[in-house]
């Protein structure tokens, strides 16, 4: 727990970062950028779990798991999802979402 | 003095995460959300969480990152600037969450947190090891396990998509 502050202020802190991540979600065109964005989303929900824990229930260890486990998910996908878009730029020379009009070749 | 440092870092983490999604420039982008992501590791680091810190700090300082860096020299020029996202579209996106954190903090401060009042002290890395592998009442071994098979499936799957067939001509 950090002294001095309460947990209001930290959940605002957290659901601004939500929806920092969400407005760049919504308003890049490049793919790239867009898991940018997914990454701030997921930070964001791992922190709120890990504050949370340590605010209401600082003898449970369930925060801090399923914060790995989120981590974990997070590299999985941002793995996938290059891999995904290097092949899709060996294919139509363009990672730009409006050009992106078929995933199957 | 720790509150000091919160307000400093949530500072950091907020200006940060604006010009991540803001910059047009894409590898100052990324740059930007390391920066961020170092400063979600001090703020874990402020409550005692040390394992977290550092699996943030190697898994997404360390790998993430330059994965992204990576596929960002792959496909683009360095100093090639994103188009402009047209001003309508960001109009309504700024409409739809400052709509949504408006929501959201309205349910926060409406609802009273029980607080909890015992004594907290730093997670030990044992604890949460034992917790991981414990297949009694409350344990995550299967969790672990899936998480596990996950990954193997990823690498596989990455490997496999990135590497592709032969181009064939369009």
């Amino acid at each position: 727990m950090i002294a001095g502050i309460n947990i209001y202020e930290i959940l605002t802190l957290t659901s601004i970062l939500f929806f920092i991540g969400l407005y760049g979600f919504f308003t890049r065109e490049n793919l790239i950028t867009v898991l940018l964005s997914i990454e701030l989303i997921l930070n964001a929900s791992a922190l709120n779990f890990v504050l949370i824990n340590t605010y209401l229930y600082p003898d449970l260890l369930q925060g801090a798991i399923f914060t790995i486990f989120i981590i974990a998910l997070a590299a999985a996908e941002t793995a996938l999802a290059i891999a995904i878009i290097i092949n899709l730029y060996k294919l139509i020379y363009s990672v730009e979402v409006k050009d992106t009009e078929t995933m199957k070749y | 003095m720790e509150a000091i440092l919160f307000y400093i870092l949530a500072a950091l983490i907020i200006i940060f995460a604006v010009a991540s999604v803001t910059s047009r420039k894409i590898l100052r982008a990324v740059i930007y959300l390391l920066f961020v992501l170092i400063s979600i590791a001090g703020l874990y680091f402020l409550i005692n969480y040390n394992l977290l810190a550092a699996i943030q700090l190697t898994v997404y300082a360390g790998g993430v990152i330059v994965l992204f860096i990576f596929s960002v020299l792959l496909v683009h020029h360095v100093e090639l600037e994103l188009e402009k996202t047209p001003l309508k579209r960001k109009i309504i996106a700024g409409i739809l969450s400052l709509l949504g954190l408006g929501i959201t903090l309205w349910s926060i401060f409406t609802y009273t947190f029980k607080t909890a009042t015992t004594t907290y002290s730093s997670i030990e890395v044992r604890d949460i090891g034992l917790k991981l592998l414990s297949y009694g009442d409350g344990g995550y071994i299967l969790p672990f396990e899936v998480i596990s098979v996950l990954l193997v499936a990823v690498m596989i799957g990455a490997i496999i998509v990135a590497k592709g067939e032969k181009l064939k001509e369009n």
